[in-house]
């Protein structure tokens, strides 16, 4: 079987999964066993969506603005703090019981807080996003660090190697895996986050439009931003993934020898 | 002159003593072996001597100059390979060039030539994962080589191979130390590969340790592939194991 043919076979199952439930979906609407103002066909749906396409991309791009600002600005802050904690012990006993707690406080209780803060533009949006993205980046190179042989160190060493350099080859390529880990769940993270902040007040943006379409009962148009959100956040995981493969080019060899091993 | 001197080593952890009073010296071109079982402190004494840590007492001399608690002066081997898994092969050996300011590509170029007189040839561009164990450690003693002033200490570098893979390695290695000068120490539990490998033998005994006897191999080398095999041999065998406290 060729690499090809065997990759669209294994992925058969998900899709025909993924259309029994749009079908389902689609006889629930249809036959009117859910009402139609509670769940709108999928054909509704994807007629809203195109007839609202150019709606939808005007609000996305402010989204999506906040997202890729407050993952980048998520994923600065980590490193320092990551490097930082690895480096200076003391400073990991001080804050990672407190990063941990700060992870039990749901999104949605602090976005209107930030709300007050911060007034309606894209600050307070911009601030959940590195809120919501830093901490699995951040847990993800502190155990890529920690995930460093002890003796890899000591022979580093023992060839003359000084922090710095111990730290470029050694430690930072060893964090790379859990890195992109990380970064595969914020990316997904960063446009919910941009959203929720949204609804919460504001006057531009998928969250706002999403608030607007709800008080009209257009339920069609509210499904549509919901599909495009999802294809979007998809697509981030799609080009982390790229990123991750191209970055990492010694993986792709290590996972084709497990494969070929297997076979 | 002697090439490496340790004199008077004493070194604790935690208040308990694990060597005491260690000395050691090597000469230029010698293949050295530290012998002894398992907890007699033979890799702390080369931690010790390769700067990682500081002794309590004593001095590490290296052509005289004091390199007690200087890392970076002498080359290191431990057991496992430590390859980089994310550098290739040619980058992982020639890696103690890069630390020390040499630029990636000039390492390279150092570093190519040796790859055919270690039996590398054709790895260069591969990733570790790719290698087998014994080709994983013939690299990592390149890189020991390359990161050497001359000496290297290795801590039982063949030790996690097995039976075969370990005796086509030591024939490689006799080969090897033919054609490159480098002055070693070597750590093993193995008796037969401490004879069939060294010039000279120390014995390492007791808590803690400290060295109770040293052994001249007068076989002249190159060894013969059937050393091992000789009466000569089982008399040195004979002799190292009633030194031994087993």
């Amino acid at each position: 079987m060729t690499k090809r043919l065997q990759n669209i076979t294994s992925k058969l199952p998900a899709v025909v999964a993924l259309l029994l439930i749009v079908l389902l979906w689609f006889l629930l609407s249809e036959t009117s066993v859910v009402p139609g103002y509670m769940l709108p066909s999928p054909v509704d749906v994807v007629r809203a969506l195109i007839g609202d396409f150019p709606i939808i991309i005007g609000h996305a791009g402010v989204t999506l603005q906040e997202a890729f600002y407050g993952l980048g600005i998520g994923i600065l802050l980590a490193f320092i703090t990551a490097s930082l904690m690895d480096h200076f012990l003391i400073l990991n006993r001080a804050f990672y019981p407190i990063m941990i707690i700060t992870q039990t406080i749901p999104t949605i209780a602090i976005a209107p807080v930030l709300v007050l803060w911060m007034g309606f533009g894209m600050a307070p949006k911009i601030t959940l996003v590195v809120i919501t993205t830093f901490f699995p980046i951040t847990v993800g190179l502190l155990d890529g660090y920690k995930s460093v042989d002890r003796d890899s160190i000591d022979l580093m060493r023992a060839m003359g190697a000084t922090k710095l350099q111990i730290f470029r080859h050694v430690k930072l390529p060893a964090a790379m895996p859990q890195f992109f880990a990380g970064l595969k769940i914020s990316a997904s993270y960063a446009v919910v986050g941009a959203v929720i902040s949204e609804w919460l007040g504001g006057f531009v943006g998928l969250g706002v439009y999403m608030t607007r379409v709800k008080q009209a009962y257009a339920f069609d148009k509210m499904f549509a931003v919901i599909i495009f959100i999802v294809v979007i956040s998809l697509l981030l995981m799609a080009v982390v993934n790229g990123i991750r493969r191209i970055s990492m080019p010694w993986m792709a060899v290590e996972e084709r020898g497990e494969k070929d091993e297997k076979e | 002159m002697e090439l490496l001197k340790a004199e008077h080593i004493t070194k604790k952890y935690s208040g308990r003593t694990i060597i005491e009073d260690i000395n050691i010296q090597l000469e230029e071109g010698e293949l050295v072996s530290l012998l002894g079982v398992s907890g007699a402190g033979k890799t702390t004494l080369f931690h010790v001597l390769s700067g990682l840590v500081a002794p309590e007492e004593g001095r590490v001399l290296l052509s005289g100059e004091d390199i007690t608690a200087k890392p970076g002066r002498i080359s290191y081997m431990m057991q496992k390979d430590l390859l980089l898994p994310h550098k290739k092969i040619i980058d992982n050996v020639s890696l103690p060039l890069v630390l020390n300011g040499v630029k990636k590509q000039e390492a390279r170029k150092k570093a190519e030539p040796l790859f055919g007189e270690f039996g590398l040839e054709g790895t260069q561009y591969q990733y570790p994962s790719q290698l087998s164990g014994g080709m994983r450690q013939r690299a990592a003693l390149l890189r020991t080589y390359l990161s050497s002033n001359g000496v290297a200490l290795l801590d039982e570098p063949f030790s996690a191979l097995d039976t075969i893979t370990k005796s086509n390695i030591h024939r490689w290695y006799l080969d090897v130390m033919e054609k490159i000068h480098l002055s070693t120490l070597f750590i093993t539990h193995d008796i037969d590969e401490a004879i069939l490998l060294s010039d000279r033998i120390y014995i390492l005994n007791g808590k803690p340790g400290r060295i109770t006897e040293e052994i001249v191999i007068e076989e002249q080398k190159p060894r013969p592939a059937d050393f091992n095999l000789t009466d000569t041999f089982f008399h040195y065998k004979k002799e190292i194991i009633s030194k031994l406290a087993l």
